[in-house]
């Protein structure tokens, strides 16, 4: 897939989340929301793409990605 | 004319506590009070005779066919004007009347042409009707005076004709119009002997503001407004009660049958959902379904530049899932998926989807409402509890005030557009005021100003600040507290209220700091959210505007958070009501069609629910989630997705960034498309499987307010099988077993493992009429209206929704902001409503722009303009407009070869990738011929129609 697809589609999710009060509660939400609509081959995507570090992504969503598991 | 299968009561219902009763020829009547005597008595099969009263609209009293006696009172009062009273004594058969009546028939047929038996209407002609029933045996003045029986008929109208020789002059028609649709189309010209229907300024129908709904023509008694199928064909001798296929309304209808011809489709008084009301579409616009376009054997063929060859459904389902198995064998489980259709069936999306979990084994299922209503879904979710609209179509006539947001519904939902136009303009007699109207979008939609209906705000903004007016809105409501605190209090989550509470106050959420961003002047949205927040009763309704953009879950959810702050949610008259855009949008959701859920929108994590799923059908589920269509494009473009089987949709000329869908669509070695005509998609397809239109098979639809109701079929399939009967038969070709007989044993598999649908059955839907899930051992004949006395997820959510701009900015290289939308006579990708007569209203998609701006450019009406955006360029006809705002311009996606969707990008909604139709920026210029995409994509379907044309036929 076209990472910087995914990359731009993982900082939007973050620009929601991060709106929320808690920023430990943003990460969460952002990994959970990856976690619960992300088919695996984009989560494996994206993951590689945190491991290679991470170009693009905001702060908060590398944060989330690491906390894909 | 009326259904002859439906039982007139001359005047309509009233709605009262308080009972009366009166006698009616010696018969004791007991009746709410209000109710006519006309009404009264057809209750009790007392057939008072009349010509002027129907029960779809308010009595009138001109024919005076219809008078009683009444004792104790003086005259002869007419039976439908004249309201029942406790005791009363009403003889509707006596000489005097009978004299009185046939003098009045006299006159009518002293003016009116003797050709009975040669007429459209014989057989259902109310006037010959009547002449029998009052015994009418000559007519004294004879027929050589004045008269009009020499009238000249307009048939300009594609599918009704007006003969004024017929004409009664009843005023049906024009009350039908007024009162039904809420159009004020016809009037009644002239005085005296002179008066005739005239449509608009006595212009030919076609050419007046008439807009084809049909209800005039069901409201005359004569033939003078025929449909001219009945002209063609002659009177139905049966008729059978359905659900139309095009838009979420979901209008019930009577198919009104010869044999296996429909006749006439007729909208059902009974219907739930419309209440004897139709559009230009479901009335008339179902000749597509014996189109000569429609294919109706099975084609399969190795490569896309191939002929097609025709084949066995055998040999066809054979080659496709052999296909499947060997793209699986050799890129794995994961690399093929499959589309359900938002214009098929419950049972049929249902039968995909558990084709794609259970026999391709993952779950790349995805369905159309992907680009239109999934951040409903996830919004509506993650509020309330429940990925659907709260309450049912009748709860506006309880609106005060009625907000309507990215909707059009006077062209998207024309239905309840009417209906929501009769609660705007109030009652007539000025008893009730109508409701306040606020509109909330770019454009001056129809409903802004339309006859007796002014909004009286429109925040007018632009493109792609949804997110920025509806925390304005909130803002105002907050801090000027407007709140409904004991609502939240009971109702919601405190400490989720108390964030957003503070989230909006922020002063850069007042309205005076966003009005630079949405254009909407501060004070006119102060004024617009007191409104809302205090006027009585408020309800929203919104649509595809809402949702087709970068925040469209955001602003779903903004919305929800907008109607729990003050209380609208939970009772008659207020709500969250998503208008959905296809017939069975709502349904297909419901139905598991999105890769992460299964049916009753339960994640596919979930395992107890998984495993309710593994026993019924017998395989282990994946428990991730699958890919979406955009994602299943990007995958077909990098290899890992190779097979995909579409039923019933055209993502090609539907789905954005056309050139990027070409190229995945090119990419994959097998697609199996499964649809009526050889459509966009279809055109890369390798596998051609015929579908059935809603004509010839049976099932359930869901409308836009839940409702499920029957699809019956009325004709044999043209191609042999049912939508349904296919995929189970590539089911069973993929070596899995289904051996449904009919649609009611998959309905009651759904019902089996679906909790809001556990107390659904065909038996409860052909007693009922229709059922609003929830439907269950705790609603058991369904639920109007949700989350009355608690949310479903128990108490309500309030997020927090902050305005995040979209990517797609105007540049000086791209100085315009286009949007997209639908038209009243096409219905999306057209590929229904572009084969029948309704393209004389819309025979092209055209591109609106502001004066303003085409001056600037140089384009004058009718010029041909280039568009050019980030992701390409085609061509359409200008037409120049003060209904777009300067700065932004609207075309709308009904034609293949508009290209609309070579415009629109890659950008898509943060939560669903639901796609951002609504804004792409833009630059206009005129040119003079196509653009390079049109002139290459019309050189690629004469290829292919040429291939379709060479198709090798079956040796049979």
């Amino acid at each position: 897939m076209n990472i910087e697809h995914l990359v731009k589609m993982a900082n939007q999710i973050e620009a929601f989340f991060k709106a929320q009060t808690n920023p430990d509660l943003a990460v969460d939400g952002i990994a959970d929301h990856i976690k619960r609509f992300w088919d695996p081959r984009m989560r494996k995507q994206i993951k590689a793409h945190v491991a290679a570090g991470g170009a693009g992504l905001d702060a908060m969503t590398v944060e989330a990605i690491k906390r894909l598991g | 004319m009326l259904s002859k299968f439906d039982q007139d009561f001359g005047t309509p219902s009233v709605d009262s506590a308080k009972q009366v009763t009166l006698q009616i020829d010696g018969m004791s009547v007991t009746v709410p009070a209000g109710t006519s005597i006309m009404r009264a008595a057809a209750g009790a099969g007392v057939s008072v005779p009349k010509l002027c009263a129907t029960d779809a609209i308010e009595p009138f009293g001109s024919c005076r066919l219809c008078l009683v006696e009444i004792e104790g009172r003086k005259g002869y009062p007419a039976s439908c004007t004249t309201q029942c009273d406790e005791g009363m004594v009403v003889r509707t058969q006596t000489g005097k009347l009978a004299d009185l009546r046939r003098g009045v028939m006299e006159l009518y047929i002293s003016d009116h042409p003797l050709d009975c038996l040669t007429c459209s209407a014989n057989g259902n002609c109310e006037l010959q009707d009547m002449a029998g029933v009052v015994g009418l045996r000559e007519v004294r003045y004879g027929y050589e005076g004045a008269n009009h029986t020499k009238a000249k008929k307009d048939e300009s109208n594609p599918y009704f004709t007006y003969d004024p020789s017929k004409c009664i002059v009843c005023s049906r028609c024009v009350r039908a119009c007024e009162e039904v649709q809420g159009t004020f189309a016809l009037t009644i010209e002239g005085r005296g002997f002179d008066s005739r229907v005239a449509a608009s300024q006595n212009e030919k129908f076609l050419d007046s503001e008439c807009v084809s709904c049909g209800a005039c023509v069901q409201a005359c008694p004569t033939a003078t407004l025929t449909e001219k199928s009945i002209i063609q064909f002659g009177q139905p001798e049966r008729s059978v009660v359905t659900t139309c296929a095009y838009c979420g309304v979901g209008c019930s209808f009577r198919a009104e049958m010869q044999g296996n011809r429909v006749v006439r489709m007729v909208p059902n008084k009974n219907g739930q959902a419309n209440h004897g009301h139709s559009c230009v579409k479901g009335r008339f616009a179902w000749g597509y379904a014996t189109h000569k376009d429609r294919i109706t054997k099975p084609m399969i063929r190795e490569k896309i530049s191939d002929a097609w060859r025709e084949v066995s459904w055998d040999e066809a389902l054979q080659y496709a899932a052999g296909k499947f198995k060997s793209i699986q064998a050799k890129y794995g489980r994961d690399s093929v998926g499959g589309i359900t259709s938002s214009r098929c069936t419950n049972e049929e999306t249902y039968l995909v989807q558990k084709l794609v979990r259970a026999v391709f084994g993952n779950n790349n299922v995805d369905t159309c409402a992907r680009v239109c209503h999934s951040p409903t879904g996830y919004g509506l979710k993650t509020t309330l509890g429940e990925s659907a609209g709260t309450q049912h179509f009748d709860s506006v006539e309880h609106a005060d005030v009625i907000m309507v947001i990215g909707a059009n519904p006077t062209d998207g939902h024309p239905v309840f557009a009417s209906a929501m136009k009769r609660r705007l303009r109030g009652n007539d007699k000025g008893q009730r005021p109508g409701a306040k109207l606020i509109v909330v979008d770019p454009r001056v939609i129809d409903l802004v100003r339309t006859p007796h209906v002014q909004a009286d705000y429109h925040l007018q903004l632009r493109p792609g600040t949804n997110v920025a007016v509806i925390n304005a809105l909130a803002h105002v409501v907050v801090t000027e507290g407007l709140v409904n605190e004991a609502f939240v209090k009971e109702r919601c989550e405190t400490a989720e209220f108390d964030k957003w509470r503070e989230f909006v106050s922020r002063p850069y959420n007042s309205p005076e700091a966003m009005e630079p961003v949405t254009g909407v002047p501060a004070a006119k949205l102060r004024e617009a959210a007191r409104l809302y927040a205090t006027g009585g009763n408020a309800a929203i309704y919104y649509g595809l505007g809402v949702t087709e953009h970068s925040q469209g879950s955001t602003m779903v959810i903004g919305i929800a958070n907008l109607a729990m702050a003050t209380g609208n949610i939970g009772r008659l008259g207020v709500g969250v009501n998503p208008l959905r855009g296809q017939n069975n949008v709502q349904g297909a959701c419901d139905m598991g069609s999105f890769p992460h859920e299964l049916p009753g929108y339960r994640h596919i994590s979930d395992g107890k629910t998984r495993a309710l799923f593994e026993q019924a059908w017998s395989v282990k589920l994946l428990d991730e989630p699958g890919l979406r269509i955009p994602n299943m494009f990007e995958a077909s473009l990098d290899g890992s997705f190779r097979g995909l089987y579409v039923q019933g949709e055209d993502v090609l000329q539907s789905d954005p960034n056309t050139h990027h869908v070409q190229a995945a669509l090119e990419a994959l070695e097998c697609l199996v498309v499964q649809d009526l005509f050889l459509n966009e998609t279809a055109k890369y397809a390798h596998v051609f499987l015929p579908g059935s239109s809603f004509l010839e098979k049976n099932g359930t639809f869901t409308n836009a307010e839940r409702r499920i109701s029957p699809v019956r079929k009325v004709m044999p399939a043209l191609a042999g099988k049912e939508d349904w009967e296919v995929t189970q038969a590539l089911a069973n070709a993929m070596g899995y077993p289904m051996n449904y007989k009919h649609p009611r044993e998959i309905m009651a598999e759904i019902a089996l493992l679906t909790p809001t649908f556990h107390g659904v059955s065909y038996e409860k839907l052909d007693k009922l009429g229709s059922i609003q899930w929830p439907c269950n051992e705790a609603h058991p004949i369904g639920t109007p209206v949700m989350h009355i006395d608690q949310f479903v997820r128990g108490k309500g959510k309030f997020v927090v929704t902050e305005y995040v701009p979209t990517d797609e900015k105007v540049t000086r290289k791209f100085p315009l902001l286009m949007t997209t939308g639908r038209i009243l006579s096409q219905y999306n990708v057209g590929a229904q409503t572009r084969r029948t007569a309704n393209v004389v209203w819309h025979p092209e998609d055209r591109v609106e722009i502001h004066p303003h701006d085409a001056e600037e450019r140089g384009i004058k009406d009718g010029d041909w303009v280039g568009i050019t955006s980030r992701a390409g360029e085609t061509v359409l006809h200008a037409t120049v407009t003060e209904r777009v705002q300067p700065g932004v311009v609207y075309t709308t996606f009904h034609f293949p070869e508009s290209g609309a969707n070579v415009i629109t990008t890659d950008n898509s909604d943060w939560a669903t990738n639901c796609p951002e139709y609504k804004v792409t920026a833009v630059q206009l210029v005129r040119v003079s011929q196509p653009s390079e995409w049109q002139k290459q994509y019309k050189a690629f379907s004469e290829r292919q129609a040429d291939l379709l044309e060479q198709r090798v036929a079956r040796q049979s």
